[in-house]
């Protein structure tokens, strides 16, 4: 159980960072927090398909698209934004179920296939289907939601929204991941033959890990559009399916920490090293390799040898290996 | 009619080079099952080392594609080979995904911050003098990239079944664990699957240089290609990944011309889904066991 209230303190921790921040920083810098809390549901997300269930998936900017579209669509028709985000959710959900349905019965060099056909053909479909999605311009002034007089307009309102929204994602993941279906994910990634053997219907939960993770970057979606006020396909492409895919190996593939470290590294860094941002790609490129290399358990990885150096030192008793 | 036979040709003469790069997909993931995720960058590094031997160092043509196969062999054959999968190769498919992941956007973007953003112009190998054939015309160009590639691929072919070294590929491909009980070093093959991909990619990538520009980034959109054309036409064959080349190549060409150029990509990809749906293999695969 140690692992548990391990992973809870610096959940804690970054908790009230999150919530004592925002009263120091300057707008673009609260900016730059809004959109890293934004990746951490994406990624969280991402981190239950791949890092838990071992299901490849290089679609997520697309699923992403479904709850950024749906909310800036319906937005532009008076719909509340929680409809909108409801909407987007449970698209993304369904196309999941959709996509997942026939890959997951294959290998996983399909299922990388077919989510990286798919994301192409969700950005070809927003770029070229003008009357809905205002083609390559994209929509602009996306808004903000709003409680009857009560508005999440500005900044600092609308930053504590999505630190909401992030909480309710990290919780239910948090449930997901120890309940039933949890054990079971992590059983189909260790092997999925044992799994079948010893009851867990493989295909079932696959495809609800698949989807689920979708629902999630469905969430993370409909928050990204009002935080920037506008989408334009641009923003959906495969590059940024595989920028996901890069926070969750680079943050600690099937750790729970691992997506918050992961989102968090690979958005400010690109803010530290701004001006080059060619140079950025290179560093980053070369830092999953070097991750993969000498790594593999990533950022997280790290901290687990700086606690159990911190715990040896204290007392000498030996440290259990961490379930993953 | 006319139209019909001259686009066709003109996929054809695309598709070729598609296979070519197919086909060396197909084979690092026969013997040592690397999905290869930077295969497109695979091609565009060589167009670059043509760009520099052949227009701005001036070697003769040949010297410039003999220099280019060697560098390619070198970096993506060999250097590949021992530095990323002789470590990953033990840890399963997944890391091996990531890491060439991580390769292409790697030669993707210093390609772009040290040699150049923009698009480099290549100069034709082929005349592209028209001829033409009764209603048809054609081009020399078209007619020598598909010559080429048939040459190559079928040099390749020859190798796989008439040596030592290409039957012990083949076994390796079937059986990892029985090809190296019977004395076969599995990882020396794994090397020389390797040298060959990387002949194969830069020799794709002397024909794509004069019909795209180069570019650091159109590895993107020929990596895909060769993907959909190793899925469509079977992910465990040569001849498969060919017949999804040259597939992609036509049906491409032809929805650009006929239905919609904005769609352009998305036309292999709707055969790339139905192929999945109705035969995962591919067209001309067979099916593998359950890993």
């Amino acid at each position: 159980m140690g692992v548990v209230a391990r992973g809870r303190w610096p959940l804690m921790a970054a908790l009230a960072l999150g919530l004592l921040l925002p009263l120091v920083l300057d707008q673009y810098k609260l900016y730059v927090l809004s959109l890293t809390l934004v990746y951490v549901i994406l990624a969280i997300g991402l981190n239950l398909t791949l890092g838990y269930a071992g299901q490849i998936s290089l679609c997520h900017a697309a699923f992403m698209a479904f709850g950024s579209y749906a909310v800036a669509i319906l937005g532009q028709h008076g719909v509340p934004f929680e409809a909108g985000l409801v909407v987007g959710v449970v698209l993304a959900f369904g196309w999941g179920l959709v996509l997942g349905f026939p890959a997951l019965q294959v290998k996983h060099h399909y299922l990388a296939m077919v989510t990286l056909g798919f994301n192409i053909i969700v950005f070809l479909v927003l770029r070229n289907w003008e009357s809905l999605t205002g083609g390559s311009f994209g929509i602009s002034s996306v808004a903000r939601p709003a409680w009857g007089p009560f508005s999440f307009k500005s900044d600092r309102a609308f930053y504590y929204y999505i630190l909401a929204w992030a909480a309710i994602v990290v919780a239910s993941a948090y449930w997901i991941l120890h309940s039933r279906w949890g054990r079971a994910f992590r059983a189909i990634r260790e092997n999925e033959m044992r799994a079948e053997v010893v009851g867990v219907s493989l295909r079932n939960y696959k495809l609800m890990a698949f989807a689920i993770g979708a629902a999630y970057a469905g969430t993370g979606g409909a928050l990204f559009a009002p935080l920037l006020g506008y989408i334009d396909p641009g923003a959906f492409t495969l590059d940024r399916s595989i920028q996901f895919l890069m926070m969750v190996v680079l943050g600690g593939l099937g750790r729970f920490e691992g997506p918050l470290i992961g989102a968090l590294v690979v958005t400010v860094l690109p803010e530290v090293l701004r001006g080059s941002e060619g140079l950025y790609l290179i560093i980053y490129a070369l830092s999953v390799i070097l991750m993969m290399l000498f790594m593999p358990k990533g950022l997280v990885g790290l901290w687990d040898l700086v606690w159990r150096f911190s715990k040896s030192a204290t007392s000498p008793s030996t440290s259990s290996a961490s379930p993953r | 009619m006319g139209d019909f036979v001259q686009l066709t040709i003109a996929g054809v003469s695309i598709g070729a080079i598609y296979a070519m790069a197919a086909i060396g997909f197909v084979l690092l993931w026969q013997t040592s099952n690397t999905i290869n995720f930077a295969q497109g960058e695979f091609v565009v590094l060589p167009a670059f080392a043509m760009v520099l031997f052949f227009v701005i160092l001036r070697f003769p043509f040949v010297a410039a594609m003999l220099a280019t196969v060697i560098v390619s062999t070198l970096l993506l054959g060999v250097g590949v080979k021992e530095l990323l999968v002789t470590r990953l190769l033990k840890m399963g498919v997944l890391p091996l995904v990531i890491a060439t992941i991580g390769l292409s956007l790697l030669i993707r973007y210093s390609l772009q911050q040290f040699w150049t953003p923009l698009a480099l112009p290549f100069p034709a190998i082929f005349s592209r003098e028209p001829i033409r054939l009764g209603t048809v015309i054609v081009s020399l160009e078209e007619i020598g990239n598909i010559l080429f590639a048939a040459v190559v691929i079928g040099a390749l072919q020859l190798f796989i079944t008439r040596t030592k070294l290409g039957r012990a590929m083949q076994a390796v491909a079937q059986n990892r664990a029985l090809a190296s009980v019977l004395g076969i070093n599995v990882g020396r093959l794994v090397t020389i699957t390797f040298v060959l991909n990387a002949a194969l990619t830069a020799l794709a990538a002397i024909l794509i240089a004069p019909v795209y520009l180069v570019k650091y980034d159109i590895g993107v959109s020929l990596g895909l290609k060769a993907f959909y054309a190793a899925i469509i036409g079977g992910f465990n064959q040569i001849r498969g990944a060919l017949l999804g080349g040259l597939l992609v190549g036509v049906v491409e060409t032809l929805s650009a011309a006929y239905i919609s150029s904005h769609f352009r990509d998305a036309f292999a990809l709707v055969i790339l889904i139905a192929v999945l749906l109705l035969k995962p293999e591919g067209i001309w695969g067979v099916k593998e066991e359950w890993a």
